[in-house]
């Protein structure tokens, strides 16, 4: 206690210099907490919306699809199992059916995926409720990036060409009756959704499916032969490796913030054993050992990141709440950088990140303090009394 | 232990390696001192009043030959041992005051006994006592650098008393003060002397102070030249 109370005055009496550091070092705690709880957002809001949209509560591949490998889609298609009839009907797996096709927009071709899909399923946040028509035009849904890309406008019709089951091509036009606005650029650049049933007997593929969605919160996960079951760690690892390697980008921009911060704690340890040379003498004479000179001189550093915490939660605290509160909008370009979000961003400050990251500036505050203070142990304390360092 | 003496060296020989030389700061000293004293060491600069000065207090130890204070060997001495020396029983008046400048006069007193974990209420009646025997009660608020060089010099002294130890050790404690100050600051330090029997050593070559000595050693390259007992002038 004694020791405390002797570091908060001398951190006191020290003024100025003190206070540029907190302040230095209140920066580091604001934007590790703000930057840390954009990236917790970021990896909520990303899974929670493909999630919604893409992956429910798992999926049932067909064994030899492979969405990264196009060619792999001419065989990835099966029978709807038995075991999914109950589900499906039930609204509680959705199958849906890919196949490769190439689409004719403004004289020009681009290869696309058609996707089947049921027009009444409630398990996806897709607006398949639109192909629901009695045109007798092949109604079709597709994202912005894909109108964008393909200059398609709601209403427009456009050929498509596709093969089918015995690999003869054929080719109609479809109408785009919606283009939705979707985060998960997945299920929208080069892709076209027309209901499954359409699709089945374009393909001559009846009752068929490349996947089948399981819906949100679903326990399914027996085995069925030709299906392999992909649960959600393994469908979300993309992800989490993509928000990891952000958080990993921006734990630089606060390292180098932190460290600029521990290079001014670590040069004001180093002013302040220089500069009071003779008040440790003096206070050696006056009886205190150099283990509590240490860490006297070790808890005056450390408490800078005390301090540090305090002003931070001064002027951070309402700043990181607003933003916790009211978000921040993303611009329009973030789309293009691939990003499953919405169109704001609520950072997530938890408990744990905000404890985790004052533990986490008052060890390497401490650390960096304790290691100036060493040359105590060394000194002398006449020569500390004549303001000499030994 | 042999307590008559609270003070006592034998062949007390002290070198500082001076490059590829050694300089001998204090030569076969052989000197006591007993409870009570108010004594100095005089002598020219460099003749080893401060060195002897500061193995006495346990901030040096001896090169070569033996140290006793309070039946403690210096020599042998572990440095928290040496720190708990200095802490319960014996007290600094440097010549530059040494106050800590972000503590007030009060604090700067009562440091010394919130080293020895004494009960704060307790704490405060000896530092206001303190402050009373040198006349700065009034003054226990202010910060050192409110004070003249004579008042840093008193508070020094309190400091240097509030925890009564059985020695004080005052390295040239008047050098930085005028002649009326350094009156005021060795009778304050006799009327200590007289009422609690604290033993006083002095390093100075400042003619005021000696003239108030009972007794003095005068070194020379480190050798005592003599040591006399005095009756004092004033």
């Amino acid at each position: 206690m004694l020791i405390l109370k002797l570091a908060f005055k001398n951190l006191y009496g020290a003024g100025l210099r003190t206070w540029l550091n907190v302040i230095a070092l209140s920066f580091s705690y604001v934007a590790i907490i703000f930057l840390q709880g954009l990236y917790n957002c970021m990896n909520d809001q990303m899974t929670s919306v493909t999630l919604d949209a893409q992956y429910g509560g798992g999926q049932y591949w067909q064994q030899a699809y492979d969405p990264y490998d196009p060619l792999t889609l001419d065989d990835a298609h099966e029978r709807l199992p038995r075991a999914f009839e109950g589900l499906i009907s039930a609204d509680k797996a959705l199958p849906i059916l890919i196949r490769q096709a190439a689409v004719y927009p403004n004289n020009r071709l681009q290869n696309t995926l058609l996707k089947g899909i049921k027009p009444d399923q409630t398990l996806l946040t897709l607006p398949t409720a639109s192909l629901i028509t009695t045109d007798p035009y092949i109604p079709a849904l597709i994202g912005t990036r894909m109108a964008k890309s393909c200059g398609l406008n709601i209403g427009d019709f456009v050929t498509i060409r596709w093969r089918d089951a015995n690999g003869t091509f054929d080719a109609d036009e479809i109408k785009i009756v919606e283009i939705m606005k979707t985060a998960v650029s997945e299920i929208d650049n080069n892709q076209i959704w027309i209901p499954i049933e359409a699709l089945w007997k374009m393909t001559s593929m009846p009752n068929e499916a490349t996947l089948i969605v399981l819906e949100k919160g679903s326990d399914f996960s027996a085995p069925v032969p030709g299906w392999d079951h992909k649960n959600l760690d393994f469908l979300l690892q993309d992800i989490r490796s993509l928000v990891l390697t952000k958080s990993i980008g921006g734990s630089i921009f606060y390292l180098v913030l932190l460290l600029l911060a521990m290079l001014a704690i670590f040069d004001t340890q180093i002013l302040s054993i220089f500069r009071r040379k003779k008040e440790i003498g003096t206070l050696m004479a006056l009886g205190m050992t150099r283990n509590t000179l240490i860490r006297l001189f070790t808890i005056e550093g450390a408490m800078h990141a005390v301090l540090a915490a305090v002003a931070a939660m001064l002027y951070g605290g309402p700043f990181i709440g607003y933003m916790a509160f009211a978000g921040f909008g993303l611009p329009q370009s973030t789309d293009s950088f691939g990003f499953a979000m919405g169109d704001r961003l609520y950072p997530v400050f938890t408990i744990g990140l905000i404890a985790g990251t004052i533990l986490l500036v008052l060890g390497v505050t401490t650390m960096v303090s304790y290691l100036p203070t060493r040359k105590i142990a060394k000194l002398n304390p006449t020569d500390a009394l004549r303001g000499k360092l030994s | 232990m042999n307590h008559s003496y609270l003070i006592k060296t034998d062949q007390l020989t002290k070198t500082f390696p001076i490059g590829p030389t050694t300089l001998v700061a204090l030569d076969n000293i052989n000197i006591e001192f007993k409870k009570g004293e108010f004594a100095g060491l005089v002598g020219p600069s460099g003749s080893g009043k401060t060195t002897l000065l500061n193995i006495i207090g346990s901030l040096d130890t001896p090169s070569s030959g033996s140290m006793e204070v309070m039946g403690e060997k210096i020599e042998t001495l572990s440095h928290k041992r040496a720190a708990g020396l200095r802490n319960q029983h014996i007290g600094f008046i440097f010549q530059t005051f040494n106050l800590l400048p972000v503590y007030t006069v009060f604090e700067n007193v009562e440091f010394p006994l919130l080293l020895q974990n004494i009960h704060s209420s307790k704490r405060k009646k000896m530092v206001m006592d303190a402050l009373e025997w040198v006349g700065l009660a009034d003054r226990a608020d202010s910060k050192p650098a409110q004070l003249s060089g004579g008042q840093s010099q008193r508070v020094a002294i309190a400091r240097a008393i509030v925890k009564r130890p059985a020695l004080v050790l005052a390295d040239e404690p008047t050098a930085n003060l005028d002649a009326k100050n350094s009156h005021n600051i060795m009778k304050t330090m006799i009327q200590l002397n007289e009422n609690f029997q604290t033993t006083f050593i002095f390093a100075t070559h400042d003619a005021k102070v000696m003239q108030y000595l009972k007794r003095i050693i005068t070194l020379d390259d480190g050798i005592v030249q003599s040591d006399e007992m005095q009756a004092m002038a004033v």
